[in-house]
């Protein structure tokens, strides 16, 4: 068997593994949720000793080095094993589609993110990656279950609309801006996934602590398990700043390279219009985050909308408009 | 705020520099600004405060991401003009309209520049007065120790056997870090004065109090420490370089030239505006900025791949100029795609590339009525490429004659007489036309496109059968022209030749520069943390040192406790005591530390 061929069935099995975990991490917090109401409430006493202790914000269950993990250490709490077995087959799967892709690079002869296929790929691999990640340093087990689903949709989407053959590329892509640019864009998406995730989470469980009737059903009981709003908004905005500075990197070094490959650093092309808009939306959080009466929940709105631009800049303006960004053939 | 004369723009919420820490999230405070009492001068004054807020620079950010949308949506005059004017034609009102609004020049229209402006003048109003704050913040010393820790977000304390002044050196030494010229944490150690009734309380409730006494404190060492001051050093190179950024793009505008020329092998052209075909320029442009050096192209060479996958996929394109500078001086020179050659200070590109025959057409009476390299532009991957000739030099008293058709490399004639080119290089070239004979339309002399044949005065030549007729040339041959109109031959050689566009905008280097400045800045001011801290150290009810620390952040900072507790660290021998406050039931942790300090420490001595 070739090596492309290889790849695909190694994206195939990173896509069953993040199915696993998936489910694995839903059950989890299924399980949290469906848990006896007294553990519950023992769970929320616990939270609160915890805070006294750690000396942290209000609410927020892990300390501020981390590591704290409020939903093992005391006794009475629910069994976590399957988050255990969630962030194993994470891992896994990290490592399959990490294959995958070096793979299809060596396929290919040259760096593996030259089309919509590739970005799908390295982007959920880096998502799954950052995941991971901060997990090793913070117990974020709770976003778990979305970015896996949202690493499942992507791989499938990827394989089953966006597969193209391996192959080389164009001249004007034969540039090392094409390794740099491209690639420094896919870690942004991918960061700005795992922000976007966390502050869905946050407006969820603000709207669960305010008595949001269609969040307060025992169905949502999950959410209880989560940090405080507060906490996840910092977790988010931690992410969203370092995407948003690999953000701006990307779209200097697209105008370099655009001034070297087209003869203008910037000619709104829809791609350059969308990243600018994706880079406006998410200035626009950070100066949300800090204006009186938009921070917190408001805020969040800023990522959701943000994180629905990058969506459309990575698949909307490729296979829509016209421009120039779209001869890397989907 | 006040207390330092710091600037923050109308509507931050800002915590830190307010100095007034608070956990949660910055709630809409009541004391908006109200309207003054209006005359010409306040109202002007109220608008410009507005202008200059945080909640009208976030508004005129969202109102700039919405208002970029239509241009990616929408045909854009500049890079699509050909869309622009189908679109026209689909939508006659609709595109009417939208047309009269700038939607087709969406990023130069009224509208759009109005809110990128005002979003500068509001940036510029802005930073102008957080600058000159910050320039005073630098040289200020950092803000003096709070009479209570106790609001803080972090803090700790502990006892030592060392004077408080040891302790507090201590502290301050570590806060500044081991590099002098580059202390983490601008410090000052001060003293204070005992405060309060101290002996008003019993010395049983001072020690069952722990050491936050509110009721009074004997005279401390004290320590004050700020770190951070890139950070708004950072935001306002960021937001400082965007105005430079705005100012070389459009000094870059106004100062630039572009000029498109087509150069056939063998053949060159000199740098003069005469001399491209299309010539677009800044309104500051002066000819004389063209530095005349003129350019041939040797030769041309492009790569398709022949493998199945990306079969006949474009992979090199090559062109071998040699340039003539105006002193004489003659080098060679490549131009390939992403590689722009510089000469002079403009930059040259490879924009396309095609074939350019000879072809030579004789009239009815054998007179050369055209004979030139005609342009034939690709129209799909394999190159089948369309082009026109337009003979209007015949012999006087015979029909003009105007000849389109495409030009196709690697010819594949189907069955029912239509061909299509099937590989980019000329492996079986063929030359396909159709003939029309009447007027061309030149003498009246309105321009025409060169690429276009205007047949509304034209009649094509048909067969018996009423097809058109279609004239077949391969490279060398001379072949007929129907209704004895002459002959046509297509020379032996095929002549490529390139589009070049040829670029000259002295901002760039600006461009760059403060994008870079701006990258910089914003990652400096992103990842800075801001931190202050404060220590105080006295002695204790038992005669024992105590230290207090307390932390304050700008935002979130996950570090905070952490160098809370390593500037504690720093006293000699200490007994850390963790939050005294509020520390909980000690069966949740067990730890010996949370024990009363005062027991702990006397047993340790005795
Ligand atoms: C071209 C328009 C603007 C853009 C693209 C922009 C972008 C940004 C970005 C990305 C940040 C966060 C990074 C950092 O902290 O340095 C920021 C922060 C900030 N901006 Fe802007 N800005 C713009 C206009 C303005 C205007 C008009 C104001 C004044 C009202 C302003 C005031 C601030 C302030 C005070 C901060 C710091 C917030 C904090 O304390 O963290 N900006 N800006």
């Amino acid at each position: 068997m070739d090596l492309a061929n290889l790849s695909v069935l190694l994206v195939w099995g990173a896509a069953t593994a993040l199915a696993v975990a998936l489910i694995a991490f839903a059950v989890d917090l299924s399980r949290l949720s469906g848990a006896k109401v007294d553990a519950r409430d023992a769970a929320r006493g616990r939270e609160q000793v915890t805070v006294g202790a750690g000396g942290a914000e209000p609410g927020l269950p892990y300390g501020p080095d981390g590591g704290t993990d409020t939903g093992t250490a005391a006794p009475g709490a629910v069994n976590r094993k399957l988050a255990g077995i969630g962030m194993s087959v994470t891992w896994l799967a990290a490592a399959l589609l990490l294959v995958a892709i070096v793979l299809r690079g060596v396929a290919a002869g040259r760096a593996p993110w030259a089309n919509m296929y590739e970005f799908a790929l390295v982007g959920t691999f880096v998502a799954v990656a950052v995941f991971v990640g901060v997990n090793t340093r913070r117990d974020v087990r709770f976003l778990g279950a979305f970015v896996t689903g949202l690493g499942v949709l992507f791989l499938v989407l990827a394989q089953q609309q966006f597969f193209v053959a391996a192959m080389g590329v164009q001249p004007a892509l034969q540039k090392y801006w094409l390794v740099i640019h491209v690639g420094v864009a896919i870690c942004a998406t991918g960061i700005f996934t795992v922000a976007f995730v966390t502050s869905v989470l946050q407006l969820l469980r603000d709207g669960r602590d305010n008595g949001s009737p269609l969040l307060g059903s025992r169905h949502w009981g999950w959410l209880d398990h989560t940090p405080a709003p507060s906490a996840l908004e910092s977790l988010s905005f931690r992410l969203n700043s370092v995407a948003f500075v690999l953000w701006t990197f990307t779209l200097i070094g697209g105008a370099i390279w655009a001034e070297d490959a087209w003869g203008r650093y910037w000619g709104w092309d829809p791609k350059e219009v969308w990243s600018f808009i994706v880079w406006v939306v998410y200035a626009a959080y950070l100066h949300a985050r800090t204006t009186r009466g938009w921070s917190g929940t408001r805020a969040a709105w800023f990522v959701v909308a943000g994180y629905a631009c990058v969506l459309f800049n990575f698949t909307g303006v490729n296979l829509i408009f016209n421009g120039k960004h779209s001869y890397s053939g989907l | 705020m006040a207390r330092e004369g710091r600037y923050v723009p109308e509507g931050i919420a800002d915590e830190f520099t307010q100095g007034a820490p608070s956990s949660g999230e910055g709630q809409p405070t009541p004391n908006r600004p109200a309207m003054p009492a209006l005359g010409l001068v306040g109202t002007l004054r109220w608008m410009w405060r507005q202008l200059t807020s945080m909640r009208v620079a976030l508004m005129l950010l969202m109102l700039l991401a919405v208002a970029s949308v239509p241009g990616s949506v929408l045909p854009q005059r500049n890079q699509d003009a050909a869309g622009v004017i189908e679109y026209l034609a689909d939508h006659p009102t609709a595109g009417e309209w939208l047309d009269k609004a700038g939607f087709f020049d969406v990023y130069t229209s009224v509208w759009f520049s109005a809110i990128y402006i005002l979003l500068f003048v509001s940036l510029v109003g802005c930073i102008l007065p957080r600058s000159m704050a910050h320039y005073r913040a630098l040289r200020g010393r950092p803000p003096r120790v709070p009479f209570r820790f106790d609001r803080f977000p972090a803090k700790a304390s502990a006892t030592t056997d060392v004077s408080p002044e040891e302790a507090a050196d201590a502290v301050a030494a570590r806060l500044r870090g081991k590099i002098s010229w580059l202390p983490m944490f601008r410090v000052d150690r001060g003293e204070e004065p005992g405060r309060g009734a101290r002996g008003a309380s019993s010395p049983s409730e001072l020690a069952s109090a722990g050491p936050e006494r509110p009721s009074g404190r004997p005279a401390s060492a004290t320590v004050s420490a700020e770190r951070g001051y890139l950070r708004e050093s950072g935001n306002l190179v960021f937001h400082l370089a965007l105005v430079g950024l705005l100012v070389s793009v459009a000094t870059g505008q106004l100062l630039h030239y572009r000029g498109q020329a087509i150069v056939t092998e063998g053949r060159g052209f000199a740098n003069a505006v005469v001399d491209y075909d299309t010539f677009e320029k800044g309104a500051w442009f002066r000819p004389e900025s063209l530095v005349p050096f003129s350019m041939t192209l040797d030769r041309f060479v492009s790569e398709f791949a022949s493998d199945t996958v990306a079969f006949a996929q474009a992979r090199d394109f090559t062109a071998y100029v040699t340039v003539t500078e105006p002193s004489g001086e003659q080098r060679p020179e490549t131009v390939k795609v992403n590689h722009p050659l510089v000469v002079d200070g403009a930059k040259i590109y490879l924009q396309g590339n095609g074939f350019a025959p000879d072809i030579t057409v004789r009239d009815a009476e054998g007179e050369v009525a055209f004979s030139g390299r005609v342009t034939f532009v690709p129209q799909d991957t394999m190159y089948t490429s369309r082009g026109v000739v337009k003979v209007p030099d015949v012999s006087p008293g015979l029909d003009q004659i105007g000849l389109v058709g495409y030009f196709l490399p690697t010819a594949e004639v189907e069955p029912d007489g239509s061909a299509r080119s099937v590989f980019p290089q000329p492996v079986d070239p063929l030359l396909v036309l159709e003939v029309y004979t009447g007027d061309l339309g030149l003498d009246e002399g309105t321009p025409q496109n060169v690429y276009e044949l205007d047949t509304a005065s034209l009649d094509p030549a048909v067969e018996d059968s009423g097809e058109r007729v279609k004239v077949l040339a391969r490279p060398g041959e001379t072949v007929e022209l129907p209704d004895g109109l002459g002959t046509l031959t297509l020379g032996e050689e095929l002549p490529r030749y390139v589009a070049l566009d040829l670029r000259h905008d002295p901002s760039l280097g600006f461009v760059l520069v403060f994008s870079l400045l701006a990258l910089g800045g914003l990652t400096v001011s992103l990842f800075t943390p801001r931190r202050r801290v404060w220590a105080r150290a006295y002695v204790g009810q038992d005669g024992a040192t105590v230290v207090e620390v307390a932390g304050l952040a700008r935002g979130d900072d996950a570090g905070l406790q952490a160098e809370v507790d390593r500037a504690l660290a720093a006293v000699p021998d200490p007994e850390v005591e963790r939050d005294p406050v509020v520390e909980p039931d000690p069966v949740i942790e067990p730890d010996p530390v949370v024990e009363p300090v005062e027991t702990r420490t006397r047993s340790e001595k005795d």
